[in-house]
């Protein structure tokens, strides 16, 4: 096993340690004030001092997303589901929901709290309406995309519609579900985020918010790392189910075509 | 027993209306293995459907045993040029596909998986794929897929298979290897079989008839009895008589071809 972690599998802990050099060399050499830029040094003492809050506020955002996300999964599939079975809701229901995503969801936050008021909620909803737009569109396409030789093969077996749908068009879609589930898991922190640093009383956007107003830049830069840390992980996590569940899109490239 | 009795299909196309096929009349008797070849674009295709009912004829009737076909029908079996195996199944699932969806078997499946699966198992043997049974259908060749292709559209022994160009995307060698596995599997079960072939030796070495079908609008302009006898071997090909046949069919098809 040892052998296997070649220079390639090792790359990314490479470049994140350059990227960390480079940025801790350069806030030294051209002696850039702290307040404007915080050296990596300085950012990993703050996280260490106020490791509990930072903690307390990354749990808050981690769930906040995820139970946004997970909503987004099940209503995205659906409507995704729905939007790939026929063509007249497809062209019916696309530019609606184009409109809905170009939004800026940061104009939706103020709504949700006046709504919800401060809170957990706002920031799952805006988690929730960031991460479905990529969900739907790419379950839809996986489901529109079915090949149409196939479809008659099937048809002239006498399936019916829900027959395709289920031994072909949704095994099919696997890929493009997985595909959109990590792009919408990094979405979904950008949504709660949004939200806790427009209003919230927990969660790492409200504790860079009050750091910020306290000039501890270190400590807002301190937030958005866990936040990255945060992201990298739920990607891995979809990355790993991805690899397991749809091995078969990941076929190797001595195999044969067709 | 299959009959068109002139039929003729229009469809809307880009520019305007397109006749794909002009009060074209066939007959096939049952178990018989019927080839129809023609230029291409000729409405081939379109003829494939309208037998299993995917589509209907804009006049004219199509109907198989006396009834006329105004649905799907449910019992044909279809393999087409691409194998259009189903990635994430392996080759013994995807055999077992049509099992799932076609009655009585659908009813009986999760009961009698075993059964079926034996089923599944013996007809990849004849075809010399029992071994790559657990195999997924991207890690075999161009004619493996096509050999189980064939095998998914025989599994619920169907009484109709509808073969639209089969063989064409593969090497000359493995394309008469496949000849002689569908003329095994045909002569053991006994099925309907309307092949559509650009292939004049392909049609020539496995068909009972061949029908010529003329460029777009396609109709039929001749009907050809293969006068070889069964068991057929590929030998027959080399045959003065053999050679004669497809020639002929040839200057048919170079003259149709003129004339449109």
């Amino acid at each position: 096993m040892m052998k296997k972690l070649s220079v390639e599998n090792l790359a990314p802990v490479y470049f994140t340690v350059a990227l960390f050099v480079i940025w801790e060399a350069a806030c030294r050499l051209f002696k850039i004030d702290t307040f404007i830029l915080p050296a990596p040094t300085e950012i990993f003492a703050a996280m260490v001092k106020y490791w509990w809050p930072l903690l307390k506020n990354s749990f808050v955002t981690l769930w906040t997303t995820m139970a946004g996300f997970a909503i987004a999964v099940v209503f995205g599939i659906a409507l995704g589901v729905v939007v790939g079975w026929s063509r007249t809701i497809y062209r019916g229901l696309y530019p609606v929901m184009i409109g809905f995503n170009s939004v800026p969801k940061v104009a939706v936050v103020p709504i949700l709290i006046m709504w919800f008021g401060i809170g957990e909620v706002p920031a799952i909803l805006t988690a929730f309406l960031i991460s479905f737009f990529p969900i739907v569109v790419n379950v839809a396409t996986g489901l529109a995309t079915t090949e149409p030789e196939l479809e008659d093969v099937l048809r002239a077996l006498g399936a019916s519609k829900l027959d395709i749908m289920r031994k072909v068009g949704i095994p099919r879609t696997g890929p493009y579900l997985f595909g959109a589930l990590k792009v919408g898991i990094t979405l979904a922190f950008v949504g709660a985020v949004v939200s806790e640093t427009i209003g919230a009383n927990a969660g790492v956007g409200h504790l860079m918010v009050q750091a910020g107003s306290n000039f501890q830049m270190p400590l807002v830069f301190a937030g958005l790392i866990s936040l990255a840390i945060q992201g990298i992980l739920m990607y891995a996590i979809f990355a790993v189910f991805e690899r397991r569940m749809v091995a078969w899109a990941f076929r190797s490239s001595q195999s044969a075509g067709g | 027993m299959i009959v068109l009795d002139n039929v003729t299909l229009t469809y809307p196309g880009r520019t305007g209306p397109v006749t794909a096929l002009a009060g074209t009349t066939l007959h096939v008797r049952k178990g018989e293995f019927a080839a129809v070849v023609g230029p291409s674009g000729c409405g081939k295709s379109t003829l494939m459907k309208l037998v299993t009912g995917l589509i209907r004829p804009t006049s004219g009737t199509v109907s198989i045993d006396g009834a006329e076909v105004k649905g799907p029908v449910k019992v044909a079996g279809m393999a087409f040029q691409h194998a259009n195996l189903l990635p994430w199944r392996t080759v013994l699932q995807n055999v077992m596909l049509p099992l799932e969806i076609v009655e009585p078997y659908r009813r009986r499946f999760s009961r009698d998986k075993a059964e079926f699966q034996d089923k599944a198992m013996a007809l990849l043997n004849v075809v010399g794929l029992g071994a790559f049974a657990d195999r997924f259908p991207w890690e075999m060749s161009g004619g493996m897929q096509q050999r189980a292709s064939l095998c998914r559209s025989l599994i619920h022994q169907p009484a109709l298979l509808m073969l639209d160009e089969p063989f064409a995307a593969l090497d000359a060698f493995t394309r008469e290897e496949l000849w002689c596995v569908l003329r095994d599997l045909w002569q053991e079960f006994g099925f309907t079989v309307i092949l559509v072939t650009h292939d004049l030796r392909e049609a020539a070495f496995l068909a009972d008839t061949i029908h010529v079908m003329s460029a777009r609008p396609g109709r039929i302009v001749e009907t050809r009895q293969v006068p070889f006898p069964r068991p057929r071997d590929l030998d027959v090909c080399y045959r003065a008589e053999f050679t004669g046949l497809v020639h002929e069919l040839r200057n048919k098809i170079a003259e149709v071809r003129q004339a449109a």
